[in-house]
C-alpha cells in the first residue's frame, strides 16, 4: 500500500488503466490465443481424443495436400465468397439506395427487410430446405408441377445444391447490410446533391460520381464483413444437408464443415487442426487485405 | 452440465448409516457410472441401480449422464485424471479406441468365462472379444427388420409382408403411386443410403447374393466382387430400373413412412418409439427380406458397458458385480421393457413371448443371424457407401466403376487406421 500511495497521480492512473485492461486481456490470452496456440501444436501430432499425442511433424499438412477432397471443399468455400459477396453486395445496395428515397412505411419495410437478419440460422435452414424438396412437400417443385414444368433438384445435384443452399445465407444477411449501406447513404452531405441538381446532372452520373466514391468505406467493411461470413459459412449447409453433409459428393461442403467432421466425427484432431490453420490462414490475408483497403483511402 | 442423479440424498444418508451401524466401518463403497443421455436409458439404469444396490446393501452407484455429443471428450480428460466412471457405457465401434488408450480393462474371466459369453449371448456380441478377453459386454443389442403400413398393404390388397426380395420388389410396385406428370407421390418402400440402407446393403445384400463383405476381422474390404456388384445393382435397381422408389423422397426415409408416404420402410428398432407416437399411422413388422438363395441376414449395432481403469480394488470388485448385474436376464428383460431395446442373451430374447412379440419379435429373430460391422470411422466407411451410390445417381458413373472406387476408399480408410 505505501509503494501505491507513493505514486504520482499519472502512475496512478496507469495502474488502474492497466488494472482493467488486465481483464479482457486476460479473458482473451485464456480464452482465445492458448487454444489458438494449442491448436497449431496438435496440426502438428495425431490425436484422437483419447490417447496420448504423438509428434508427427508436417503429416497432416502432407495428408491436407495430397487429399482431392480438402482442394474440393478449399474450391467450394471460395464459390461461397466470390458467389455471396458480390450479389449479396449489389442487392442490399440496390433495396438500400431505393428504399432511402421511400417515405411510405419506411420503418414498417426496412423491418421486413432486418427481420431474416434476426431469425436463428437453423431453423431457416430447415424451412429452405424443404422448400427445395421434391413432390409432394416441396414449395417450389409443387408450384413447378402445378404449371407443368418438370422437376428441378436443387439439394440433390453437384450442380445446383451450392447455390442452392447459398440463396437463404444471402438473403439472412442481406438486413445487415442495408442498415449499414442506409447508415452510408445518409451520411452524404445533401450539399453534394444539392450542387448536383444546380448543375443538372443525370441521376445516374450522380450515382456514380457521388454515391458510390462517397460510400467507399462502407463498401469496404460490407465487403469485408461478409466475406469473412461466406469464409466461415457452416450453419446453414450442415443443417440443410445434415444426412449428408456438405453432400452430394462434397459439393457443398465449405472448410468450416470439414473440420468439424474430421473433429468429432473421425476424432483425427491433428487433421482437423492442420485444416484450422489454413483456414486461420486464410481468414488472416482477408483480414490483411482489409486494412490494405482501408489504408488506400 | 453435468447431472448427477442419486436416489435422494436423505434416504442415501439414512441407509448409509444404518449400513456403518451393521457392518465394520469403510465397508460402504461407491461407484461411479456414466451414460449418454436419453430418458428411456436413464430411467431404465435407475431401476436397475435400485434393484442392484437393495440386492448389494454396500455399494452405491452414482449414475451420471450428459449429451451425446460430449460423450467422448468428456471420458477421455476423465478416467486418466482419475475423475471419471468405473463403469462406463462406450458404443461397440470405439471399443479398439478405448482398449488402446488404455481407459477400459478386460473383463475377469472368473466372473465372465470366455466360453460362457459365446454361448449365451447373440453371437454377434463377439466382436467385443479382443485377444481372448472380453472387455465389454452389452446389456441390450439393436436390429434392422421391415416396417410396413398396414393401410397402404390393405388399400393395394396385398395381405402379408413380403418374405424375400423378389416379393419386396412386387410388393413395392403395388404400394407405389405417381401423379399425372410421372412424379412419385407414394415411394413402395423408401431408400436412401443416410438412414440404415448402408447397413442393408453391407451386412445384408452382399451377403444375400453370396458374397462377404469384408474380411480379416473387417480389415480388408471384399466387396468389390460379384456379389457386392449384384448387390449394388439390386439396391439401385430398385428406383432406376423398378421406378418402387426415390431415394431422398420427403427428405427423410423415416419421414415418409411416419407420413404414411411410404408402404415399406427399412429401419432399425430404435424406431418403434417414434412410430408408437405416430397418430393415424397403422403400421407392422417382419423380418427382412431373404435373398435369392434363401440367406437371411441382418445388421446388429449395440452399445456397451466396460470396467474403466480407474476401477481399482473395492471399486473394482463392486463394479464387477455391477457389470455382472447389468448383463444379467433380468435386467435385460427391464431394458427390453422400459427402452425397448432387445436383449443381448439368447435365452432372454429366444422366450416364446419375445420371439413372437409382434414388433419386437422379428428384431429378435433377426438377432439370431446378425452380424455387426466392425467400423474404424462410421461415419466415414457412411460417407464413402453413400457418395457411391451419389455418384451412379448424379453423375451416371457405372455401378462397376462406382463400386470400385469406393472398395478403394474404403480399404484405404482402413488400412490407415489399422496400421498407425
Amino acid at each position: 500500500m505505501q509503494f501505491y500511495r507513493n505514486l504520482t497521480i499519472t502512475q496512478k492512473r496507469t495502474v488502474w488503466a492497466w488494472g482493467f485492461l488486465a481483464v479482457p486481456i486476460l479473458f482473451y490470452v485464456i480464452i482465445r490465443f492458448y487454444p489458438t496456440g494449442n491448436a497449431m501444436i496438435i496440426s502438428f501430432q495425431e490425436w484422437n481424443l483419447l490417447g496420448d499425442r504423438t509428434w508427427t511433424g508436417f503429416d497432416n499438412y502432407v495428408t491436407l495436400v495430397r487429399d482431392p477432397v480438402f482442394w474440393q471443399v478449399f474450391g467450394n468455400t471460395f464459390m461461397y465468397l466470390l458467389l455471396g459477396t458480390p450479389i449479396s453486395l449489389v442487392v442490399s445496395f440496390v433495396i438500400a439506395y431505393h428504399l432511402d428515397k421511400v417515405r411510405f412505411a419506411h420503418g414498417f419495410l426496412r423491418a421486413l427487410y432486418f427481420l431474416p437478419f434476426m431469425t436463428s440460422a437453423v431453423a431457416m435452414a430447415w424451412v429452405w430446405r424443404w422448400f427445395y424438396q421434391g413432390v409432394p412437400i416441396g414449395l417450389f417443385n409443387n408450384a413447378l408441377a402445378s404449371v407443368g414444368i418438370a422437376q428441378i433438384e436443387f439439394l440433390n445435384s453437384t450442380t445446383n445444391a451450392l447455390p442452392a443452399i447459398l440463396a437463404p445465407a444471402v438473403w439472412a444477411g442481406l438486413g445487415f447490410q442495408i442498415i449499414i449501406f442506409m447508415a452510408g447513404l445518409r451520411a452524404i452531405p445533401r450539399s453534394y446533391y444539392e450542387a448536383a441538381q444546380i448543375d443538372g446532372v443525370s441521376s445516374w452520373t450522380v450515382l456514380w460520381e457521388i454515391t458510390l466514391p462517397l460510400l467507399r468505406p462502407t463498401i469496404v467493411f460490407i465487403v469485408v464483413f461478409s466475406s469473412i461470413g461466406f469464409l466461415r459459412i457452416f450453419d446453414h449447409v450442415f443443417n440443410m444437408t445434415t444426412n449428408n453433409p456438405g453432400g452430394p459428393l462434397n459439393s457443398t461442403k465449405p472448410l468450416v464443415l470439414m473440420i468439424y467432421e474430421t473433429a468429432f466425427a473421425s476424432f483425427d484432431m491433428g487433421y482437423a487442426a492442420a485444416q484450422t490453420v489454413v483456414l486461420f490462414l486464410v481468414l488472416l490475408v482477408v483480414s490483411l487485405l482489409q486494412l490494405r483497403l482501408l489504408r488506400d483511402r | 452440465m453435468i447431472w448427477t442423479i442419486r436416489k435422494s440424498a436423505l434416504s442415501a444418508a439414512v441407509s448409509g448409516a444404518a449400513f456403518f451401524a451393521a457392518m465394520p466401518a469403510s465397508a460402504q463403497v461407491e461407484i461411479e457410472y456414466w451414460q449418454y443421455f436419453f430418458e428411456a436409458r436413464v430411467t431404465a439404469m435407475d431401476q436397475l441401480i435400485e434393484n442392484f444396490e437393495a440386492a448389494n446393501p454396500g455399494i452405491t452407484v452414482n449414475m451420471t449422464h450428459f449429451p451425446y455429443a460430449d460423450y467422448r471428450t468428456r471420458t477421455a480428460v476423465a478416467i486418466p485424471a482419475g475423475e471419471g466412471p468405473d463403469v462406463v457405457q462406450l458404443f461397440y465401434g470405439w471399443l479398439n479406441d478405448y482398449i488402446e488408450a488404455e481407459l477400459i480393462q478386460p473383463l475377469p474371466a472368473d466372473v465372465f468365462p470366455v466360453e460362457e459369453i459365446n454361448a449365451d449371448f447373440f453371437p454377434m456380441v463377439q466382436a467385443m472379444e479382443v485377444g481372448g478377453q472380453y472387455y465389454a459386454l452389452p446389456t441390450a443389442v439393436r436390429s434392422l427388420a421391415l416396417f410396413y403400413n398396414r393401410r397402404l398393404f390393405e388399400a393395394a390388397g396385398i395381405e402379408n409382408p413380403p418374405a424375400t426380395l423378389e416379393e419386396l420388389v412386387e410388393t413395392a410396385a403395388a404400394l407405389t403411386e405417381r401423379d399425372g406428370a410421372g412424379n412419385i407421390t407414394q415411394v413402395g418402400i423408401t431408400t436412401g443410403m443416410t438412414a440404415q440402407d448402408h447397413h442393408w446393403w453391407r451386412e445384408v445384400l452382399i451377403r444375400q447374393f453370396g458374397g462377404e463383405p469384408y474380411l480379416d476381422d473387417y480389415q480388408t474390404v471384399n466387396y468389390n466382387t460379384e456379389a457386392g456388384l449384384a448387390a449394388l445393382d439390386f439396391y439401385t435397381s430398385l428406383e432406376d430400373e423398378h421406378g418402387v422408389t426415390a431415394s431422398g423422397f420427403m427428405d427423410e426415409p423415416q419421414a415418409a413412412f411416419r407420413a404414411g408416404r411410404a408402404g415399406m420402410h427399412i429401419d432399425g428398432s430404435f424406431r418403434i418409439g417414434a412410430l408408437n407416437d405416430t397418430r393415424g399411422l397403422d403400421w407392422g413388422v417382419a423380418e427382412l427380406p431373404a435373398g435369392p438363395d434363401g440367406t437371411q441376414s441382418n445388421y446388429s449395432s449395440y452399445w456397451v458397458n466396460a470396467i474403466t481403469t480407474k476401477a481399482e480394488g473395492e471399486r473394482y470388485d463392486a463394479s464387477v458385480l455391477f457389470m455382472d448385474y447389468i448383463t444379467s436376464p433380468e435386467a435385460m428383460q427391464i431394458w427390453l421393457e422400459v427402452v425397448g431395446e432387445l436383449p443381448a442373451r439368447v435365452d432372454v430374447g429366444m422366450t416364446e413371448e419375445n420371439a413372437n412379440d409382434p414388433v419386437y419379435g422379428p428384431f429378435i429373430r433377426g438377432l439370431e443371424y446378425a452380424h455387426t460391422t466392425i467400423f474404424a470411422d462410421e461415419s466415414a466407411q457412411r460417407q464413402i457407401v453413400m457418395d457411391m451410390v451419389a455418384r451412379t445417381d448424379i453423375e451416371d458413373q457405372p455401378l462397376a466403376d462406382s463400386l470400385a472406387v469406393a472398395a478403394e476408399a474404403e480399404q484405404e480408410l482402413l488400412s490407415e487406421y489399422y496400421n498407425r
